[in-house]
């Protein structure tokens, strides 16, 4: 079962192609995350799922249904899409209680219950409900977007980069209780963020869209683990990529050889590391420490290699035992490195 | 690329909803309007041009190049220049006076200095043309001219001190400059634009001003056109002083232009969150208090004796109350008229601006924006001109009138439009739209509501401009109507000061609010 179904969407402002032949689908309950620089057309995405912007081709389908097929499309209130955007959009005019009820039928039997048991979904006191918007801090008023758009028991979420205005630790908080209420209440979603470790831990799936295409889909391991280019690589979390020569499963590269997986192409390729599979031990690589950022549970040190000077590695490692500027370290890789499938490219920061 | 089957569509039959196009019409109409409404404010100017061409070149030669014209530019340019300066400097001593220092009652001060905003101009000389009747030509136009348009570059100056970030004065300080230092070289330079912005509104009030002038017997083109106007309809000679009138006007623009310069003053960053804390004035208070205590008196002490001397003398049988009401029922109605048509023809370009801004948009805002530094005398006499040969059912109508109205006050109205507009930011519509409204019920229940205060502020500055506008009313009411200005006006021109004055205490408290209102904007102006 699917929820949204996107097939071949294409828009553009003049020359320039924010979406160019879009497709990717959605599974029924699941969450979803566009990942993308900014330009890469992602909100574009959202706003023609959402009936905001017009298509200049392609079809947005909803459990089966046509929301969009070319320049035609249902009206966005006649969509039964939940909306919540990055600062809420709250109604300033209106209290709380009138906000969430806003999309709730003036006489609908037990409407004040209704809106009740909205603020307790999204953890917020009853007292609040006859605040203003301004009242209250940025995660409570992202709580009332999300009460809001949940009262009309979409069919869908879209969440347009909603907790990117609030702060580090909030943020967590928010993003676990909005994934809580999606999952209690079966509404698949579909997240925009250009904040990699949000999307990697909220969604199921993840769609990557450079310069409007899609580039790269698929469960958030499967990206985080298999990219299929050095900036996807990048973009997904820290990576160390080394130019690489393959052979007989080993790869030769600067921290010596690799274990490289079977069937991966052979010859001058580049490989990824994550930092994760690199620690300073007794033995491998080895080289001189020439700066150390101290970082609390962690630390980056920059380390000058024996066999290349010219290329010094950054490694965040764990913030026990860090070694000193000019220290001798040796540097091992646990695990195998990945392979990109791809002619070796200039090396790019 | 997928990530899962594709879908099962079972419930089609059930769900599915009609299709439509979706691209919006709204931009399409509303840049028809505003391209209607801009067309019609180059209507002065167009007619400008075409009875230019239609006179010949050598009338126009003869009417243009000849002694009186070169009288008026030469009395207009020195009035500029003597008024010009010395409203800059009143304006930014008392500024700095009120904001940046210890004086005592800096609060009373600060009202006072803008106070005599609600003295319409003409009332300021009526004042002073029955207490001091020998204040004449040059030295009476500026004294009196100063007096009512400082507030002009005082309340701009005030506001943007109160946005300046005190970080910056701060860290001069820390560089080595002394006080005086630093208020030359990082305070003056970021209150260019202010202080430009309020000397083109002097300038331009200058040039479209007719009764201050007219009253004190100093001749300007506003004077010289109602006269011509008015004394033998001479057509072609007024209306090549218009002509003349509107070349001063686009070269006080382009001068204005060149002036303000291509350097950044917002703010780089948020900037700290505080004031500056007041400067210590010790042994200079006193002088220093002689400023605003000289400029009270003059501004606001000599019209409230005057007007008081003519009140007492006159008694309670100058209060002609059926007259008085009439005379304000009508003002009330055409600034109600006017305020309602302004606010209306504003609407499209407010919106483009704000909902759908681009290069065309920025084309018809100027359109729109151009007309209001029109001299109102430009604007009414070529509306009566070409009511006169085109539309002759038309001429001294109340349409007519309200019109003019329109077009004079439209960059009053656009301004406060697009501010409200911009509380209703479409977002907003798109929320409602995806709980479940039409876009009319959007627009309807989120955006004409949170911007229905500033539009009600925006109304209410057009009305109360209205209420006090002399020259196109004089010129394009229909016979017979009597507004408190006009009343005022005939009133005076018979020298019957006793009776004009209830007149002049009546716009006097009408155009109150606005001066409160215009005070209290520029005291909020707070860190962007």
């Amino acid at each position: 079962m699917t929820a949204i179904a996107i097939e071949g969407l294409s828009k553009g402002y003049g020359p320039v192609q924010a979406l160019n032949n879009v497709s990717f689908t959605v599974p029924a309950g699941a969450r979803s995350a566009i990942v993308g620089a900014s330009g890469s057309g992602k909100t574009t995405l959202l706003r023609i799922i959402a009936g905001f912007e017009q298509a200049d081709a392609g079809r947005v389908r909803l459990d089966g249904d046509l929301l969009v097929d070319g320049l035609a499309g249902v009206p966005a209130h006649k969509r039964e899409i939940g909306v919540v955007t990055q600062d809420g959009s709250l109604f300033p005019h209106l209290s709380i209680a009138e906000n969430i009820g806003f999309g709730l039928p003036r006489g609908l039997a037990g409407r004040e219950a209704e809106i009740a048991r909205l603020l307790d979904t999204v953890e917020l006191p009853a007292a609040m409900a006859e605040r203003r918007p301004h009242q209250l801090s940025g995660g409570q008023q992202q709580r009332v977007a999300l009460a809001r758009a949940l009262a009309r028991k979409p069919r869908f979420m879209l969440l347009d980069e909603p907790f990117s205005a609030l702060d580090t630790g909030l943020r967590e908080a928010m993003r676990r209780s909005v994934v809580a209420v999606l999952r209690d209440q079966g509404i698949g979603a579909l997240l925009v963020t250009h904040d990699q470790a949000e999307a990697l831990s909220f969604a199921d799936h993840l769609v990557v869209l450079r310069e409007g295409r899609l580039v790269q889909a698929g469960p958030p391991r499967d990206l985080y683990a298999a990219p299929v280019d050095p900036d996807i690589a990048r973009f997904l979390g820290e990576a160390i990529i080394l130019d690489a020569e393959i052979a007989a499963g080993r790869a030769r590269c600067l921290l010596g050889e690799i274990e490289a997986p079977a069937g991966a192409r052979q010859g001058k390729a580049q490989i990824m590391l994550r930092p994760e599979q690199i620690r300073l031990a007794a033995a491998g690589a080895t080289g001189t420490v020439s700066d150390v950022e101290f970082g609390g549970g962690s630390a980056v040190v920059t380390v000058v290699l024996d066999a290349a000077a010219e290329a010094p590695l950054r490694l965040r490692i764990s913030g026990i035992d860090i070694p000193s500027p000019g220290g001798r370290v040796a540097i091992e890789v646990v695990g195998s490195a990945y392979v990109f499938d791809q002619q070796a490219l200039p090396m790019r920061d | 690329m997928s990530i899962a089957s594709p879908a099962a569509t079972h419930e089609t039959a059930r769900r599915q909803q009609p299709l439509r196009r979706l691209s919006p019409r709204a931009p399409a109409i509303m840049t028809g309007l505003a391209g209607l409404i801009a067309l019609i404010c180059l209507i002065p100017l167009g007619f400008l041009v075409a009875i230019t061409i239609q006179t010949g070149t050598e009338t126009v030669t003869q009417l243009v190049f000849r002694a009186r014209v070169a009288e008026l530019l030469l009395n207009t340019a020195l009035l500029e220049l003597c008024t010009i300066p010395l409203s800059i400097g009143l304006g930014l001593a008392l500024a700095w006076l009120t904001e940046r220092t210890t004086l005592p009652g800096r609060r009373l001060w600060a009202w006072l200095a803008v106070a005599p905003l609600a003295l319409p101009a003409f009332v300021q000389g009526y004042a002073w043309a029955s207490f001091a009747p020998h204040l004449q030509g040059l030295t009476g136009a500026t004294l009196i001219s100063v007096l009512a348009y400082s507030p002009f570059t005082y309340l701009p100056v005030v506001a943007q001190l109160r946005r300046l970030d005190p970080a910056l004065e701060d860290v001069a300080t820390a560089l080595g400059r002394s006080p005086a230092r630093v208020f030359l070289e990082v305070v003056l330079p970021q209150l260019r634009l202010p202080l430009c912005g309020g000397a083109l509104l002097i300038g331009l009030h200058l040039l479209s001003e007719y009764g201050l002038f007219a009253m004190i017997r100093f001749d300007t083109f506003a004077t010289a056109i109602i006269d011509q106007f008015q004394s033998s309809y001479n057509g072609p000679a007024a209306n090549m002083l218009a002509g003349v009138l509107v070349l001063c006007c686009l070269g006080l623009l382009l001068l204005d232009g060149s002036l303000r310069g291509r350097e950044r003053y917002a703010r780089v960053g948020s900037g700290a969150p505080r004031a500056m804390p007041p400067r210590q004035l010790g042994g200079w208070t006193l002088p220093a208090l002689c400023l605003p205590l000289a400029y009270a008196v003059l501004a606001l002490g000599v019209p409230a004796y005057t007007l008081g001397r003519w009140l007492i003398f006159g008694g309670a049988e100058a209060w002609r109350v059926p007259e008085l009401l009439a005379a304000l029922g009508t003002t009330i109605a055409y600034a109600a008229a006017g305020a309602l048509a302004t606010t209306i023809i504003a609407v499209p370009i407010a919106w483009l601006c704000v909902r759908n801004p681009g290069p065309w948009q920025r084309k018809l805002e100027s359109c729109h924006v151009y007309v209001g530094s029109l001299p109102g005398i430009v604007i009414a006499l070529a509306l009566v001109t070409i009511t006169v040969r085109v539309a002759l059912p038309l001429y001294q109508t109340s349409a007519m009138l309200v019109l003019a109205y329109a077009l004079i006050f439209l960059p009053r109205a656009l301004i406060g439009l697009r501010g409200s507009l911009a509380q209703a930011p479409v977002e907003l519509e798109w929320a409602a739209a995806a709980l479940g409204r039409t876009p009319l019920q959007a627009v309807a229940q989120v955006t004409l509501r949170l911007a229905a205060p500033g539009v009600g502020a925006a109304m209410a500055l057009v009305g109360l401009g209205i209420t006090t506008e002399l020259t196109a009313t004089l010129l394009l009411a229909p016979n017979g109507t009597r507004t408190l200005a006009t009343e005022f006006w005939s009133l005076t021109a018979e020298i019957d000061y006793v009776a004009a004055t209830p007149y002049a205490l009546l716009m006097i408290l009408l155009s109150l609010p606005m001066t409160i209102l215009l005070h209290r904007q520029a005291r909020s102006a707070q860190a962007q």
